[in-house]
């Protein structure tokens, strides 16, 4: 494991024990600001191919800002994101679409298209992006389908699934265009234990049956534990930790102990910054003592 | 405190300039982007039609209920006002004029601006509320061609259709309360309407509706587009669009009737 004090060197983040032909994402020294709030400031991940790389971290740490650079949804401050080779800053949005028909995305909650069933939401990307005949379309849609025990359900529409079905049928929707490259923003948010059994198993699946690449951000530690090869501990808009999750849990840092166990007394503050407690009931100005 | 208020009276006259120079260079932008869309989205028809059918067929029974209650107060004041002058036959080609060159258009536009217009942007804000326009760009779909484009040329498409739709009924509505009700004669309303009604009364009923659809729609579009995630957000939208579009609806009318004349 790399443990990386607050403002870690580009090396240390891990990129250090891949070759560099293994990294198929390279965010290098990663500033971003959102408003007057630093989200990253100085932040290394290095994502190999063929892994499950897990990037965790408390909320509003930027889990998902990262994604939305990684993806060139947004562009950094400063510092570069490198994406098979091809830095996202330096090239126009044509060839940002083609770079995104190699790369899949389960959002959140889906994002499904609620006016198309959910047939045509899998089929929505082979529609938009290839000529195949109806009935190739339809058999890769069942198989996708097929794959997250969803065919079945081919003519539900997006209302009429439970959180856990609709994030399979994006699962499904995601893998489609046989990416290369499979991101998930918070996979396991709000699904009871047997979805959330079922999307971990997926993800495990996909990542070894189709040879992808996947990026999980989430902070659920001990699902992400089964299952990634690779971690990133994001806290305080910089890396502070990478290794296996199991080095992760093994780790004497305190910020990556807190993180581990879930504790609210640690380097991280459960509380948002604020005026002093008893002074703000009491109707005090903080300035008083002064 | 005399100094901060006119600091702070300051800083809003700036940022109100600031504002209004910022909204129309992003919405010049915006028009742009979506024009530049345009004709990409009409490869697949299907997505225009269906917004025709959206902004047009769905508001076709306030469209109908609106032109024939307008109508029929026209036929009611009209003939009040004629028969004063002895003139009632006229009826017709009054109540056509109106009809074609102002009411038809601009009540056209505010109905469309308030059912067709909040659909459009609230339908468009909530699809980026729950990310669908961001699932669209990382599946390498534009969605201004694929949302945005589409429902931009079904506002425009239906919004003339709804007009010609609203003067029909409008002129049944006259004719219904001053023929059938007032008793003025058939052959003279019909007659002096046709008489007394050239193409160009025609055309400048048709030129507004075309400009008015156009600036609705564009409004629609971008206040959705734009609109911040939230469900707040949302809602200001929607009512940024009724707003902005029904001023628009009648600086643009007064302008071009004053063009036309």
């Amino acid at each position: 494991m790399t443990l990386t004090g607050s403002r870690p060197s580009p090396s240390a983040a891990g990129a250090d024990r891949a070759p560099a032909d293994d990294i198929i994402v390279d965010a290098r020294d990663i500033h971003y600001t959102i408003g007057d709030r630093p989200i990253f400031s100085g932040l290394d991940v290095q994502v190999r191919k063929g892994r499950i790389t897990a990037i965790m971290g408390p909320s509003g740490t930027g889990k998902s800002t990262l994604l939305r650079l990684i993806t060139a949804q947004i562009q950094p401050d400063a510092g570069k994101v490198v994406v098979w080779g091809q830095d996202l800053s330096q090239i126009n949005s044509r060839e940002i679409y083609a770079l995104r028909k190699r790369m899949g995305m389960l959002f959140q909650n889906g994002a499904l298209l609620t006016d198309l069933s959910v047939f045509e939401n899998v089929a929505f990307p082979l529609r938009e992006h290839t000529n195949l005949s109806e009935p190739l379309i339809r058999t890769l849609v069942l198989t996708k389908l097929h794959a997250v025990g969803l065919r079945g359900a081919a003519e539900l529409m997006p209302a009429e699934l439970s959180g856990g079905m609709a994030r399979r049928v994006a699962l499904a929707r995601a893998i489609v265009m046989d990416p290369e490259i499979l991101i998930y923003d918070e996979p396991f948010v709000g699904l009871d234990p047997i979805s959330l059994g079922v999307i971990l198993r997926l993800i495990r699946e996909m990542n070894e049956g189709l040879g992808l690449t996947s990026i999980v951000v989430s902070h659920d530690v001990q699902e992400l534990a089964t299952i990634a090869h690779d971690s990133y501990l994001i806290s305080g808009g910089t890396v502070v930790a990478t290794g296996t999750p199991q080095e992760l849990a093994a780790s004497g840092s305190e910020v990556v102990k807190q993180f581990m166990t879930g504790s609210d007394d640690g380097p991280v503050p459960f509380h948002y910054p604020a005026p002093d407690y008893r002074k703000q009931l009491m109707g005090q100005s903080p300035d008083e003592d002064r | 405190m005399n100094t901060i208020r006119s600091a702070v009276k300051a800083a809003n006259g700036e940022n109100l300039i600031v504002r209004f120079v910022r909204i129309v260079g992003q919405v010049t932008l915006f028009f742009g982007r979506l024009l530049a869309q345009c004709l990409p989205s009409l490869a697949r028809p299907r997505l225009v039609v269906h917004q025709i059918y959206n902004a047009g067929a769905r508001s076709l029974i306030i469209i109908m209920l609106s032109g024939l209650f307008v109508g029929m107060a026209l036929g009611l004041q009209g003939y009040s006002l004629l028969q004063r002058f002895g003139s009632e036959q006229a009826l017709g080609v009054a109540a056509a004029l109106g009809l074609l060159k102002e009411l038809g258009p601009v009540i056209t536009s505010l109905l469309f601006a308030g059912r067709a217009g909040t659909s459009l942007t609230s339908e468009i804000g909530l699809m980026r509320a729950t990310d669908q326009l961001t699932a669209m760009e990382m599946m390498a779909v534009d969605p201004m061609r694929y949302v945005a484009a589409p429902r931009f040329l079904g506002g425009i498409v239906a919004m003339p259709l709804l007009v010609a739709i609203f003067i029909a009924i409008g002129l049944y509505g006259t004719q219904l309360v001053g023929v059938q009700l007032m008793g003025v004669d058939t052959g003279s309303f019909w007659s002096q309407m046709q008489a007394g009604v050239d193409l160009n009364d025609v055309m400048e009923g048709v030129y507004k509706s075309l400009v008015f659809g156009f600036g609705c729609s564009l409004i629609a579009v971008y206040e959705g587009y734009h609109a911040p995630p939230t469900a707040e957000g949302v809602g200001l939208a929607t009512t940024r669009t009724v707003v902005a579009s029904s001023v628009l609806t009648l600086l643009l009318n007064y302008m071009m009737t004053a063009f036309f004349l």
